[in-house]
């Protein structure tokens, strides 16, 4: 099967240095890939150089992001506009913000049915019904009508996946859809996210800082530091035998209420000062 | 017992209601709260958001007069306490707040925002006092003469428990200190506030929402659910063979970077 995103060799930098080295990463239709690191990776600023929404101080230098064969970064604005959104979408991080306060939930929810696939307003209204079942949101009608303050953080979460879903994308992009809802709930959400990635067969990309959701939802992964790709392959692989310091590192610091005495351990200096090194010499 | 509660209420006024003439109905946010906390113990008060979790910290620090029951501070009970009588108190007692970036004055160097706490309480607040507790968190006392936004916010961090520490308190409330900070921070946070305790002796009500982190840190937990206590006791035991079907559910909640096939089909949700 061929890559549906396939990004190679991808740099950007901004005033105060480089922020992409050289990052190549290809995603299968229908596969799940976890983009992993901590702040200052790189693994936002790939999501965002995809939906076309780097900001303007973030330049890419070279590489290219191929989007089932085309090349984004040399798409014409108009047609670029017939893409994102529609064929790539994104399930945003704070789903309080992602929401505009002063419109119902509904209206909301219907705005890209109605703009970009051109629904009349009775036929998006009863898709967009439609959508919220899929996301098990129970009394659909009512939750139309609510405004987003009324309802609980992952109440809109399920609304913003019923969003991102509702024009059958061949690409979604998550960035870190559960950061902010409680262990519970993401869980309800992950499983959610999986579910539809499934049934529409769509391809994923994950972006997160927590090995186990990348665990629980990935099929592959790519680890970064600093902007450069560290380790990527088999997200089952990888965990059972990471190859990079830098990844057992990631793995060492991550809590574990299993086994608390080998969780949580800082990553050490020299390794940091090692991994700047690598880095830099990518660049 | 340094920290004692009986059967603490807090009432707040339900702003959710509409009320023309009279008072406002009152909404209860903790219900029945009991706990103790002995000296040099580090207690995990963990919940999901609304469970009354941070409440509860701000109440057992008397920010908050509880509406009934009462509070024991070292014996003596401050349930009633002025802030006159409280003000000798506050030296002893301190909060490390979740977010570093809003709770420390952007407008204040970080000289200036240790020393205040100091000269508040008629405490030396010279350069070497002020070095001396930034490298007990393991700060340069380069950073006296920056600003909050100058740091990192795993410095940002280590700032706000210098300040919690430079007063000598004996019981500091943690309030989700790691939970905006990337994982290897979050092991450093974690490990300097494990070494303050064990150099200073400190009493830690540790709030998390992250029972991973409390399993690490602190020896006994209470789990809180809707503004009441539904379990506790000692971190291992509530972990191996926890009581309430709730924490259960907690715990299995958790993701583990390891694959554990079934695992997100899995509910008891």
């Amino acid at each position: 099967m061929s890559a549906v995103i396939d990004i190679r060799d991808l740099s950007a930098r901004s005033a105060a240095g480089p922020i992409l080295r050289g990052v190549s990463l290809s995603v299968k239709a229908g596969e799940a890939m976890a983009l992993v690191g901590e702040s200052g990776a790189g693994k936002s600023t790939i999501a965002k150089a995809v939906l076309g929404i780097l900001p303007p101080a973030i330049k890419i230098t070279s590489g290219s992001i191929l989007f089932e064969g085309t090349d984004l970064l040399s798409l014409p604005p108009s047609k670029l506009r017939e893409l994102l959104g529609v064929r790539i979408a994104l399930i945003p991080q704070d789903p309080q913000t992602s929401l505009n306060p002063s419109r119902r939930v509904g209206d909301q929810l219907m705005d890209g049915l109605r703009l970009r696939a051109g629904l009349d307003k009775a036929k998006a209204a009863s898709k967009a019904l439609g959508l919220l079942n899929d996301v098990h949101i129970r009394e659909p009608e009512r939750v139309m009508a609510r405004y987003p303050h009324e309802l609980s953080g992952g109440m809109r979460q399920r609304v913003l996946i019923a969003q991102a879903f509702s024009l059958n994308p061949h690409v979604i992009i998550a960035d870190e859809p559960t950061t902010a809802l409680d262990v519970t709930v993401q869980k309800q959400v992950l499983r959610l996210i999986r579910e539809m990635q499934r049934e529409h067969k769509t391809t994923l990309l994950f972006v997160t800082h927590d090995l186990g959701v990348v665990a629980q939802i990935c099929d592959r992964m790519t680890v970064l530091y600093g902007g450069a790709v560290m380790e990527q392959g088999d997200t089952a692989e990888i965990l059972a035998k990471p190859q990079h310091a830098y990844t057992r590192a990631l793995l060492a610091a991550s809590p574990r209420y299993d086994r608390p005495e080998q969780s949580l351990k800082p990553v050490p200096d020299e390794l940091i000062a090692e991994l700047q090194r690598e880095i830099s010499s990518r660049c | 017992m340094l920290i004692e509660a009986r059967n603490i209420a807090l009432d707040v006024p339900d702003m959710s209601r509409v009320v023309l003439l009279g008072r406002r109905p009152k909404l209860r946010i903790l219900n029945g709260v009991s706990l103790v906390i002995a000296r040099g113990e580090a207690l995990g008060i963990v919940g999901e958001s609304g469970s009354g979790k941070t409440s509860l910290g701000r109440t057992l620090l008397r920010l908050y007069r509880p509406s009934a029951g009462t509070l024991r501070f070292d014996g003596q009970d401050i349930t009633q306490a002025t802030a006159a009588e409280m003000k000798p108190l506050r030296r002893r007692m301190q909060m490390i707040f979740q977010d570093p970036q809003s709770s420390l004055n952007p407008r204040r160097s970080i000289g200036a925002i240790l020393g205040g706490a100091l000269t508040l309480h008629g405490l030396d607040a010279g350069p070497r006092a002020i070095s001396s507790i930034l490298d007990r968190v393991g700060l340069p006392s380069s950073v006296t003469t920056r600003y909050p936004h100058q740091l990192s916010g795993g410095q940002r961090q280590r700032v706000g428990i210098a300040r919690a520490i430079a007063l000598n308190p004996d019981f500091i409330v943690a309030d989700e200190i790691v939970s905006g900070l990337d994982v290897s921070t979050q092991a450093q946070v974690l490990d300097l506030l494990k070494t303050l305790r064990a150099e200073m002796g400190l009493t830690l009500a540790f709030i998390s929402h992250d029972l991973s982190v409390v399993r690490h840190l602190c020896e006994r937990v209470v789990i809180m659910k809707a503004g009441s206590i539904i379990e506790e006791g000692a971190t291992a035991e509530v972990f191996s063979s926890p009581r309430s079907p709730f924490t259960r559910l907690l715990i299995d909640s958790i993701p583990l970077p390891e694959i554990r096939p079934g695992w997100l089909e899995s509910s008891r949700d």
